[in-house]
């Protein structure tokens, strides 16, 4: 059987309010089907409030976010990574199973495909080892795995490597190079230049929770068309 | 002084001995408030958990509803209890008073609350660091619950020793609902009350020291459940 397509993913005038204030919008859209996108901007910019708007997580102040499938079937299909994991109270090996296991999945061959994804990231010695004891960049793995086992078609991260270090930061580069190379569409958040230039095959800038530039990533880099992205990329503090 | 040191020899040789006294209260307050704890744990774990998972239009009235009944005197509830249950009273027929499931009934209306409002408290924290992961994996409502009440165990049996701590040391309630009736409801509590003002010190010191044993092993269990949280695993 073949699974339904979900993307692309359409914004059309989305907006998130609160307290009176707009945080981002109004939004207009399109998330191709295929792409490894990078979300950039300053702080308070509006990233993560722009990632889990499209994740559904928002409550939409006004517009629209629509999958190719109806809403209930595309959250089927998307998994999101928050800036800090949620770490269940429990052992890894059942953290990463827990998505398959309460879609249905009996708990034997679930747990056998958390410990295949546990090898893939790197975490089979911590299998047993109770989850809120890793380290930081052990949560992030253990919470791409949990991600991924679901073989989603789109994955949102949201600043998966702040405060890591450089190590753990290649590890988890290449479990990301080897998803989007396997097919899994990606929108990430990140603060970090290096990291954007290396992964982003199209970048979306948002400033003011606005969409302020959206281009390739060869072409935001090189030949960034608005004065507030050129400033940005030069390292200069935005207002 | 010298009454003291007397005192706890006689209680050290009445434990030591098994006296049969000693013996059978003890396991009177056991029944009377681990069968209360049990019912109060079968209400009030599920109340807390739901109360922590559902929004609806009053539930900070019930939450604080719930803190209110917490603070319930024992002695008003066992007055309570006492005027529903004596033969004039609504189910004075049952002919429950002065019986052990009389202070049973009295020790659930004292420890649910108390175990609700604790279960909830733990829940409340365990749900909003559980949020955004169970909203993004498109969880059902059940399997929230399912999965807070299973991560939560060790908390959630906290709630319940919290009970059993307060259950075994009340005396107001099941003195005023169980009338200290000897081989009928004497438990701890009320035999020690009783056998402090007849002078009697020495089985008053042993039963004391039974009550302390109690209360600091459940204290012990408390302590272990909630600091060994993140080394352990079961
Ligand atoms: N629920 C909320 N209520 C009010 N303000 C919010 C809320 N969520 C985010 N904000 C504000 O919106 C702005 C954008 O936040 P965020 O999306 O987290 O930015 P970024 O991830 O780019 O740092 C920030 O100023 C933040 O304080
Ligand atoms: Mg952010």
């Amino acid at each position: 059987m073949v699974e339904a397509l979900i993307l692309p993913l359409r914004l059309s005038g989305a907006m998130v309010r609160r307290k009176g204030r707009t945080i981002v919008g109004p939004v207009d859209h399109q998330v191709s089907a295929t792409g490894f996108t990078i979300v950039m901007g300053p702080n308070g910019a509006g990233k993560t409030t722009l990632l889990r708007m499209m994740h559904g997580m928002e409550r939409l102040s006004a517009g629209s976010v629509t999958w190719q499938v109806p809403e209930r079937d595309a959250r089927e299909r998307q998994a999101y990574v928050f800036q800090t994991p949620v770490m269940m109270r429990r052992s890894v090996l059942d953290n990463v199973a827990y998505p398959l296991i309460v879609h249905g999945v009996r708990p034997k061959p679930a747990r056998a495909r958390a410990g295949a994804w546990l090898e893939q990231v790197g975490l089979s010695g911590l299998a047993d080892r109770q989850a809120t004891v890793l380290s930081g960049g052990e949560r992030q793995k253990l919470a791409l795995a949990r991600a991924l086992i679901r073989a989603p078609q789109i994955l949102f991260l949201d600043e998966p490597c702040a405060s890591l270090d450089g190590r753990a930061m290649r590890d988890i580069e290449a479990i990301l190079r080897a998803a989007h190379a396997a097919g899994t569409r990606i929108v990430m958040a990140t603060h970090d230049m290096g990291q954007a230039r290396r992964l982003a095959t199209e970048v979306l800038f948002v400033h003011h929770g606005a969409l302020h530039e959206v281009a390739s990533a060869s072409t935001f880099f090189d030949h960034a068309s608005t004065p507030d992205a050129r400033a940005f990329l030069k390292g200069d503090i935005l207002e | 002084m010298n009454e003291l040191f007397e005192g706890l020899a006689e209680a050290a040789r009445l434990i030591v001995t098994l006296d049969s006294d000693l013996i059978e209260i003890s396991l009177r307050s056991l029944q009377v408030t681990v069968t209360a704890v049990i019912v109060a744990s079968a209400i009030g774990l599920p109340l807390g958990a739901w109360l922590a998972v559902n929004r609806f239009r009053h539930r900070r009235t019930a939450i604080a509803t719930l803190n209110a009944l917490m603070g319930l005197p024992p002695v008003v509830v066992g007055l309570v209890v006492y005027l529903l249950l004596s033969r004039s009273g609504p189910f004075g027929v049952l002919g429950l008073l002065f019986t052990p499931t009389a202070m049973i009934v009295a020790q659930i209306i004292i420890l649910t609350p108390l175990v609700a409002s604790i279960a909830h408290q733990a829940m409340r924290d365990m749900w909003a660091e559980y949020h955004d992961l169970l909203i993004s994996l498109n969880t059902t409502r059940w399997q929230r619950i399912r999965v807070l009440i299973w991560d939560g165990r060790r908390a959630l049996l906290t709630a319940s020793l919290a009970g059993f701590g307060r259950g075994i040391g009340e005396v107001g309630a099941i003195m005023i609902v169980g009338g200290n009736i000897d081989h009928s409801t004497r438990v701890l509590t009320t035999a020690i009350a009783l056998e402090t003002g007849k002078g009697n010190f020495a089985l008053a010191l042993g039963l004391g020291f039974v009550l302390i044993g109690l209360a600091l092993l459940v204290n012990g269990l408390i302590h272990t459940l909630s600091h060994t949280e993140v080394s352990d695993r079961w």
